[in-house]
Parts: C-alpha cells; structure tokens; sequence
C-alpha cells in the first residue's frame, strides 16, 4: 500500500497537498465546455417534448397532424414509433410492468413524456407543442404512499395488480429474542420528503442515428453508473458497441441527478431516427424540477430494543419507498445501497427489515447525492435522538455506548458491511474538544435561561462509498438471484500514456461533475513520474467507443478518492515500472534504485537522464529497449476490490467497499415568532481515510453541508393531492443562498482504508446523510418534541410551536386557507349591475352575451341546450394558454341563481371550475350579482404559477362579471383603484 | 425600430469591447443570442425564468439577466461577459481569488457571480461579509456552498484598498 506523509508534509503538487485546481483557468474565464457549448453537425435539430398534464389518465388519442404543418416542424416523435423501434427499460426486480421512454398506454405523472417535436430551433419547436392534441380520459391520482399499498387504491401499472411491486423481508441475529428481553422497546415513525440536488445545468442530449451501421451516437451530460449503458442498449434493441454515448469535458453540476437523463438519451436517439437528422434537446428549469429525477420519499417505522442504560441491542425497520411512477434503473436502489449498513456507526447485531417499493404518480425517482444515507439515517438519528429522550440520558452518551469501539477493524456488520478502518470513540472525542461542544452546553442553558428556543443535536454516521455493484441483487430472494447469476464486484479503470515528445495524459471514466478529479491524478501522476502538475493533460471525457470503462464507471457512490485515484496509482506504477526498467538497463543498474524527480529520471549520485529522453526512446527507437519491452507507452488499469462479494444466501451484502465515519453537532434557535430556524453553530467531523487534497475535501464537505441545508430546511417537491407539481421555478422549489449558509467547523481524522490503494475513502455525501437529521435533532430538542417532519420551514415549524396568528389589520379580509389539493382556489365577490334580476339571467343564458363576457373567447359553440364547447385563451403575466373548454349553464332557477361551470384542457394544464351565482333584486332596480366560485387548475400552470394563480383567478373570474355589468350598462364599470389593486394582491373580495 | 415577429433583426452590440452584429427575431432571449449567435458561451442558462444568475452579463455596466432581457432591447448597448474579466489569459485578481479559495466547482454559476461581483465592488469598494452575501443572494451555486465565494470576495476587497491606499502615499 502506498505509504503517504502527512499533510503537512506534502509536497507541493503531490498526493496530499492543498493543490490549486487545475480545472479553474478555463472555468473561470468562460472557456468551459458544457454539454450545450459542444459543435452540433451541420442540419442538427431541436427537440421539444410534449408532457402530460395529468398525474393519471389513460391516453385515448394522439393526433400530431396540426403540429407537423407548423413552420419548421420536421416530425412528431409519438408513443407508436417508440414501440416501434424500441423496448421497454429493464427493470431490477420481477414484475409486468412497462416504462417506455414515451408514455404509450397511460401518464401516470404529471410532466410525463407523450410526444417529442422535432423543428429547426428550440423557440419553433415549442410552438409546435400546443398544436399536438392529445385526448385523454383522467384516472383518480394516488400520491400518498401509505395510500398506495392499500388493497383499494388505485393501480398505476395494472398488471401488476398492485403498487407495491417488490418486497423484501430481513432478519439478522435474533431480533424477536433480543426485543422480548429488552426492558424498552422504543418507536418512531418518520418521513423523508422528496427534493433533490438539482443542479445549475439541466440535461442536454445531442442524438444523431447512423442508418448504416444502425448506431446511436449520443453526446449527454449523463454522469453514470454505466451499467445504464446496458439500459439503454436493451431498450434502443442494439448491441453495446451500437450505441456510442460520448460526454463532454465540463459537467454543470449532478450530484446523482444527472443519472436520470438516460431515458432521454433512449428518446432522443429515437427522434433522431424519426427525422432522420442529428436531434438536440435542451431541457429547461420546469423540465427538469417536474420530470427528471428525484429523490426517494420514504416512510420509516423505526423501533429500537433498548437496555436502561441506553444500549440498543436490535432494530426493526418497516420502510416504505415511494419510487414514482416507473420503477426506473438503478431502483430500487435507494434501499440497498445502505442495507450492510443499516445498523449505521453502531454494534447493534439483531435486525428485522422489511422494505416495501410502492409506485404512485409522481416523477420517477433515481441517484442523488447521499442517496439512500439521508433516508436511512433520518429514521436512525432520529430513534437514538428520541432514545435518549425517552430515557431521560445525553443524546451524545447514546450514541457513545453504542459506537463500533476503536481496534476491531475491519469490523462485519449484522447486515454484512464490512466497516473498513476508523477509530469511532476518538472521532468524537475529537469533535467534543475541538468543537467546544461544553461551550455549546453553556449556550443552550443561557438561552433557555431567558425563554428562547434553543436545542442541540447530534448525528452519528457511517458515510458508505464505492458501491458493490451487486448489492441491486438484494432486491431479489436468493433463489432468483441463483437464477439471475451473481453480481458483485466496482471495476475501475484508468489509462496513463507517454507521447513521443514525453508529455503524460491521464484518461478516467468517472465523469466528474466539478469536484477536481482532473487534479488530483495529476497530483498522483506528478509525484510517481516526477513531472510537472502543469505539464500533464487529465482527459475526463468519456466515450464508450474508445475508452476504457465498465459498468461501474461514472460518478456515484464517491468513488473516485478510494476506487479512480487507486486506478491512476495503478496504472502510472506500471509506467514507472516499464520506464524505470528501461532506464536501469541502459546503465546497468538495479531498477529499484531509479528515481523520478524534477523532470528526471535519476539513480542517486549516478546516472541522469531527462524523463522525455527514455520516454522518447519507446517510440523513436524501439530497437534499443531491453527484452521484454514492447514500445509505446500506455497503460490502463482495471481494479476492483475483492471485499466486494456478492450477497450470500443470508442475505449479508457488503454493499460498499470504504465507510468513512462523521460526528456532527449543531445549535439551533428558533425565533418564537416567525418559526425560522437559525443555525447557531454546526461542527462537523470527518475521517474519510487518506485525505488526498485537503482543499478539494473541504470543498466536497461545504457543498454537500450547503445541500443539506435546503433538505433539513427548506427543499420540497410538493405535489397537491391531484397529483399538480406545485414546484416548477426555484421560486417555488427554494435552495438555500449565500445568507442562509452558516459556515461549519470542519474537522478531520485520517484513519487510513486498508482496501484502496491510496488509504482513500469517498468524502462527498456525508453531510447530504448526517446533516437533515442533525439539524431535525436539534429542532425536535429546542421544542421537546419527536414529529419531525422535513423542510422544517417557517410555517411548519410555527405550526409546530403553535403560534396564533396576529390579527389582520381593521377592515384587511384574509383569504380563506386554500383546500386541499395546494392548486385548488375558491373565492367569492359581488357586482353591482344597471339592470333588473330577469334581465341579467337572461342575458347570461344569450350565447352572444356568454361569448362577449368570457375573457379571451375566440368562438363558442353550441352543443346542448346551455352546453357550449368554446375556444378560450387565458394569459396570466407571462403564461398563456389556449383551452379547449366547455361551458354549461345549470341549476337554473331564474331569476333568483344558477350555476356557470367549466373546464378545459390546454398544453399548459388543465382546469375545471364552477361558480354559483345568485340574483337579488335592489331597491333602485339594479340587481346584485353575487357569486362563488371554486376551481382546480393542474399541469404546468400549477407548477410555475402556484403563487400567482389565487389572485390571478380572482381577477380572470371578477372579468366575467365586469364584462356582464358592462354590456348591460352599455358603459364601463368604475372599478376603482383602490378595488383593483385588492383583486392583483389577491386580497377578499368588494364586502 | 419596427420589428415583426417572424423576421430576423440586425442586432448591433459592443461585445466585450468590440463591436459585433448578429441577426435575432424580437423574441429571442438575450442569452441565447450572446450564446449561440455570438459565441460568449461563458454566459450559462441554469433557468430561464430569473432566479439563478448564471446568465447574468453587464449591460452598460449593470449586472443583468440576460434570460429576462431580448436580444432586441440590447441593440447598439455595451454588454460585457465574463470573457472580458481576462488580458492575454491572464485572470484578474477576482478570479484569481476565486481559484485560490475553491470558489468554483462545477463553474456553472461562476461566470454569472463574477460579473456580479465585478458591479458590486466597484459600488461597494470596501464591503462587509453581509453586504457580500446579500449580494450573492442574487444568485444559486448547487456545489460551493459560497464560503470560498465570500472569502474572495473580501479579500479582493481589501487587496484593492490596499493598493489604492499604496498609490495615494506614492503620490
Ligand atoms: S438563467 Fe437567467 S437567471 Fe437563471
Ligand atoms: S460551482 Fe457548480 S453551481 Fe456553483
């Protein structure tokens, strides 16, 4: 094993040293090559993807005749070509259930791929949307997903026959002994929301099919794991070497979210064919938050066998995850990727698991940064939290008496994890003491003293990394993974090569997303070859056509500090092996007394030559080498790690090969009157192995610290009980900026892997695992309660500590609290109208009149006696759709009332609203109309308009009878100032 | 300038210190233009509605979406990207700073807060870490968690004072 100095010792440039990035000089001057800022071949197209507004509906027709006569068009990619020429993407677990790239029978969430448009740019092709017509007949949505496993909820994949589509039961030790013996048995039950990393650039695919040799040759911003490459080869109908997927230099951002592109790469190359031309596709901000990727939701029953003094001796799990719609590769990952383990940092050797993946109709879900650690550690943080609560003992002594103790390393856990290296207890100590948590105490004390708000908390966890490409296959029973033959195993790979002029390139295939990969091999490189950092050229592209790679390539799992760093020590070895070999013969010396230094390669008071001379030589003159040597210089490495087995019968998976351990503690207070949480403190401790560039480690800690910010305080997917996706902007879906970052204090340990070649653990997830439930601890310990439910926003948080609302200001009428649904809206208001109550009931039963009054009414036509199908545009600011509405007129009672209801459907969503309406008679002869409404929008306008649309139908409806008063009056309505203002801020109605 | 929808406009600019053409119909987004027409691919899109920063440029010298602005309504204006920041490929002392305090990751957002940060200390020549992060507030980095941000920012800061207090004794 490579034995390293320490931090302090690094040399400039080597393994170890705070290395400035050599990525920053392009980034920083705009000279970055995003997937976007790639050369498209000459008569590319643009893509644009029409999207179900519905979260369940069954399709009934497809018509993209208007679209394809539209200016530009050159095809409509439709769910009937798409089976066609391709299949559905397997799945990893047995059951009959279809997902196609293009939704070909039912939508069954909202922001669904149903058709693709092809045109010359972007803007034309997304005119072209709102001609594609697509009929469907609505199903009743289930997105709860303690709903979705009742025997009555409604079914998403029918043949099925259920939503739950896999379960999994576990036992480990005796959990029933060790639970009847325990004097506690301790319970809680938690949530973990959906939200994601969701980062700065959204996904790009460029697709072009080449007939002739029946190849797809992609370029995406796709990150891995290239098991997908299988995916997406099965689905396409091609053999792997069919279908070149290429990225490119600079990535903007993944954090696992980037793995979701894959089916898009699937449906361009798709599109690609059916227009017979290279496809972009460029996805915007409301794409990418409703229909990308997400994290998984999950529900946790957690309970804890517990002696007096704190010490756990069992767990049971009962876990639901909410995988969306589709259950899409690699899920249902997001359980197995923690299961070895999931008895987290501690000795706890019984265990009861029973994991169930429920689909419902919301946005498939996939990898994201953490994933699984967040969902796992939510439900295990919390219990050892609330442990010590119930127990009346210190949450940190809890965590204390349970801890792996120092000096039984590698240490197997119940669930098979084979914790690597660590020495927990002095991490601990280390945190307690170099974090002043007793000056914490003191703080905490004080602010109660005064009345405020204020708790700590506490998290302890194992931060997995380099996963077992196997343990997918815990999904299965052990017979049918007989069957399916074993997995195991996380190859990786890199290539060092030498030119003929003696210049080093490093090539890797871990798709990097802007962590310094780049940098770091050439710190290795530098150091093993003796060259200059600035002098070696790291290639991170990835092709599958001509690059070294398996199915465990890409960025994931943070893999590349233990498993890619390992590969480039590897491979550059080799070539200071072949190098040195040659140089020892040229001046007869022994090999092990060649060194490499400052350009040279040397023996020690002997012999020098510079290292572009022998490097030259196994190009330019091959004839001189010693035997053996072929000429040429490069070498790739292929590793992977033994302790990656496949799981065995008992269902034991070592699911990653490096288990970094993490204490954090944090002070928060809670401001009595708003809710908001504020950061006081946060300390955070981490011992990740080797550390191999100590500034890009801090790096990876602040940005997923930062992250997990916005999980513990303010990031939601939220979805109304329709199904509506109410976060379409990052106005709606809110991730933490510069103010709202409290800096931690970030310490280390290195207890070094005995598994990696370089000691090197993955760093770059723990605090997207550790910090929600720490933040959740100090939060549940500041209000003395245990129903902590993430964000802990403002609102929810004031709900918790049961604020009263200060009164409204004299004559102020709040809006009533919206319904359920979250885009269902409701209101009342009245007008005054210059004519009598007969009068006005007539005219509104007169179509002309109804065409008149409805804003945006291009024509209206008759269907059935008061039964109109109309053609209506609604513009609210910037959005404006064309409905395909009907309107009918019930409830007739004249003159006295009746009932205007409607619904449409547009590219933009859909609505249905109805308002009653009630006639009274006034003593000047005038008539009063009074009327109230309620309405229900879905699809987009939901997703981006959600703060807009209560005021915004206020004021579309208020036209309806403005326009009515109008034309009966024959002169405009004074709606005063004062009045219109009211209606734009959305505040009551004209009492 | 009359303009109709579906036809294509000389649109003139100086970009960058230099005067450049390129044709956009009115609807096009100023950052599509600067990007696709003119080739500044330094100027990102992250979402297209305001939010991020990413695209913003300077035009005439104050920090701008370029998502929020048509191309149209730059025409004969002076834009400036984060391509001007540097001379002969050597970085100014902001960006500099930014790679000596891992400012970046990915660098996606990057060139948006640069031009930012470039407007706000010629306004705020000497400001505090509030002021700073509420002028970051402008703008979403997924991958920094803006500490290294901050810590340029100040230190570029106080470099310049520095030098400038320097000049002042020399004279
Ligand atoms: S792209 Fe302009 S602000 Fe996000
Ligand atoms: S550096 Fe990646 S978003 Fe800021």
């Amino acid at each position: 094993m490579y034995m390293q100095k320490s931090i302090a010792e690094a040399t400039v440039g080597h393994i170890g040293s705070r290395q400035a990035r050599v990525e920053d000089a392009a980034l920083l001057q705009g000279q970055g090559r995003y997937a976007d800022d790639m050369a498209t071949p000459p008569g590319t197209l643009q893509a644009a993807v029409v999207r179900s507004p519905h979260a369940h509906a069954r399709i009934r027709s497809v018509d993209a005749s208007r679209a394809l006569t539209m200016k530009g068009v050159h095809g409509v990619l439709t769910g009937d070509d798409v089976k066609r020429w391709s299949n559905p993407f397997p799945v990893g677990v047995r059951a009959p259930m279809e997902h196609w790239p293009l939704a070909v029978d039912k939508v069954r969430y909202v922001g669904e791929p149903v058709c693709v448009v092809i045109a010359d740019d972007r803007y034309l092709a997304e005119d072209a949307l709102d001609a594609v017509q697509v009929e469907y007949e609505p199903l009743t949505p289930i997105i709860d997903p303690e709903a979705a496993t009742l025997n009555d909820a409604p079914i998403l994949h029918e043949g099925v026959g259920s939503n739950v589509v896999n379960e999994r039961n576990f036992r480990y030790g005796d959990p029933e002994r060790a639970f009847a013996e325990a004097p506690h048995r301790i319970t809680l039950k938690v949530q973990y929301p959906r939200n994601s990393c969701t980062p700065i650039e959204c996904y790009v695919v460029l697709a072009q099919y080449l007939p002739a040799s029946e190849t797809y040759d992609v370029m995406a911003n796709f990150q891995g794991p290239y098991a997908l490459h299988s995916v997406m080869c099965r689905a396409l109908n091609v053999p792997a070497n069919r279908l070149r997927l290429r990225t490119p230099p600079d990535s903007g951002g993944s954090f696992g979210i980037k793995q979701g592109v894959f089916p898009y790469v699937v449906l361009m190359g798709l599109a690609s064919r059916k227009v017979g031309a290279p496809v972009k596709w460029v996805e915007d901000r409301l794409e990418h938050l409703q229909a990308s990727s997400s994290a998984t939701n999950r529900v946790c029953e957690i309970e804890a066998a517990v002696e007096a003094n704190g010490r756990v001796t069992a767990l049971r799990y009962d876990q639901i995850d909410d995988c969306g719609a589709y259950l899409r590769a690699p899920e249902p990952a997001t359980f197995y990727r923690m299961h070895g383990n999931l008895s987290g940092a501690y000795t706890i050797r019984n265990l009861a698991v029973r994991n169930r993946v429920v689909l419902t109709n919301k946005m498939p879900t996939g990898l994201n940064r953490g994933f699984g650690g967040g969902q796992v550690y939510f439900a295990l943080e919390r219990l050892m939290q609330h442990v010590a609560a119930e127990l009346g003992l210190d949450p940190l002594e809890v965590i204390q008496r349970n801890l792996v103790p120092a000096g039984v390393f590698p240490y197997r856990a119940a669930a098979g994890a084979l914790l690597d290296s660590g020495d927990y207890p002095a991490a601990v100590e280390l945190a307690r003491r170099k974090g002043n948590l007793d000056e914490l105490l003191q703080r905490r004390d004080q602010a109660r003293a005064e009345g405020r708000l204020y708790g700590i908390g506490y998290a302890a966890v194992v931060e997995p990394s380099i996963s077992n490409m196997g343990y997918i296959t815990v999904a299965m029973t052990p017979e049918e993974r007989q069957k399916a033959g074993p997995k195991n195993g996380a190859v990786s790979t890199a290539t060092v090569s030498v030119d003929p002029l003696g210049s080093v390139t490093a090539h890797v295939s871990s798709t990097p997303q802007g962590q310094g990969h780049q940098t770091v091999v050439a710190q290795i490189i530098s150091e093993l070859l003796g060259v200059k950092l600035e002098s070696i050229s790291v290639n991170v592209e990835l092709d599958t056509g001509k690059d070294a790679w398996s199915i465990a390539s890409g960025n994931y799992s943070s893999r590349f500090s233990g498993a890619v760093a390992g590969s480039v020590y590897n491979a550059t070895l080799k070539i200071r092996e072949r190098m040195a070999t040659i140089a020892a013969d040229m001046w007869q010396v022994s090999s092990t007394d060649v060194r490499f230094a400052d350009g040279k390669i040397f023996v020690e008071n002997g012999p020098s030559q510079p290292f572009h001379r022998v490097a030259g030589t196994t190009h330019w003159s091959p004839g001189l080498l010693p035997e053996g040597e072929t000429g040429g210089l490069r070498e790739t490495a292929f590793w992977t790690p033994p302790q990656l087995e496949a799981p065995n019968d008992q269902d034991c998976i070592n699911s990653s090969l490096c288990y970094g351990f993490i204490l954090d503690f944090c002070g928060v207070e809670i401001d009595r009157v708003t809710g908001q949480v504020r950061i006081d403190k946060y300390v955070t401790t981490h011992d990740a192995g080797r550390i191999l560039n100590p500034m890009l480690v801090e790096g990876q800690i602040l940005g997923a610290y930062s992250q997990a910010l916005g999980v513990a305080l303010m990031e939601e997917f939220a979805y109304g009980e329709d199904g509506s996706f109410l976060s379409g902007t990052l106005a709606d879906y809110l991730i933490p900026t510069a103010p709202e970052v409290v800096d931690p204090v970030i310490l280390h340990m290195e207890t070094p892997s005995p598994f990696t070649p370089l000691g090197a653990k993955g760093v770059g997830e723990g605090n997207n695992m550790s910090t929600p439930v720490c933040i959740a601890n100090a939060v549940a310990d500041a209000l003395g309660r245990s129903d902590i439910k993430l964000p802990l926003t403002p609102s929810r948080v004031r709900s918790m500590i049961g604020i009263d609302e200060p009164a409204a200001p004299e004559g102020l009428v709040m809006d009533a609290p919206k319904v359920a649904g979250g885009s269902a809206l409701q209101a009342n208001d009245l007008v005054e109208i210059p004519a009598p109550p007969q009068q006005v009931f007539d005219a509104i039963l007169d179509p002309e009149t109804l065409k008149a009054i409805i804003p945006g009414c291009h024509a209206l036509e008759l269907e059935s006696e008061n039964h109109y199908r109309a053609d209506v545009t609604v513009g609210v600011g910037m959005i404006r759709a064309r409905f395909a509405a009907r309107v009918a007129l019930t409830d007739l009672d004249p003159p006295h009332s009746l009932r205007l209801s409607g619904s449409g459907n547009s590219p933009m969503g859909s609505a249905t609203g109805s308002a009653k309406i009630n006639l009274v008679a006034l003593e000047n002869g005038n008539t009063r109309l009074e009327y109230a409404y309620e309405a229900a929008v879905t699809g987009k306008v939901a997703a981006v308009g959600g703060r807009m649309l209560q005021s915004a139908s206020r004021v579309i409806i208020g036209q309806i009878f403005t326009r009515l008063a109008q034309r009966l009056s024959g002169k405009p309505i004074d709606t005063s100032l004062w009045q219109r203002l009211r209606a734009l801020l959305g505040m009551g109605g004209t009492k | 300038m009359h303009v109709r929808a579906d036809q294509r406009f000389p649109i003139q600019i100086e970009l960058n210190g230099r005067q450049r053409e390129g044709l956009a119909e009115p609807r096009m987004q100023l950052c599509d233009f600067l990007r696709h027409e003119l080739g500044t691919t330094g100027v990102h899109v992250g979402c297209e509605h305001g939010v991020c920063g990413a695209c913003t440029v300077l035009v005439d010298g104050v920090a701008s979406r370029s998502c929020l602005m048509l191309a149209v309504q730059a025409h004969e204006r002076r834009i400036d990207t984060v391509e001007s920041l540097s001379r002969d490929n050597i970085m100014n002392d902001l960006q500099q700073a930014f790679s000596r305090h891992h400012a970046l990751q990915c660098g996606f957002c990057t060139a948006g807060i640069l031009m930012s940060c470039v407007e706000f200390l010629e306004r705020v020549p000497s400001p505090d870490e509030t002021q700073v992060r509420d002028m970051l507030s402008g703008h979403l980095c997924r991958c920094t968690g803006y500490t290294g941000m901050v810590r340029a920012v100040l230190e570029v800061a106080q470099q310049r004072q520095e030098t400038l207090v320097e000049n002042n004794n020399d004279v």
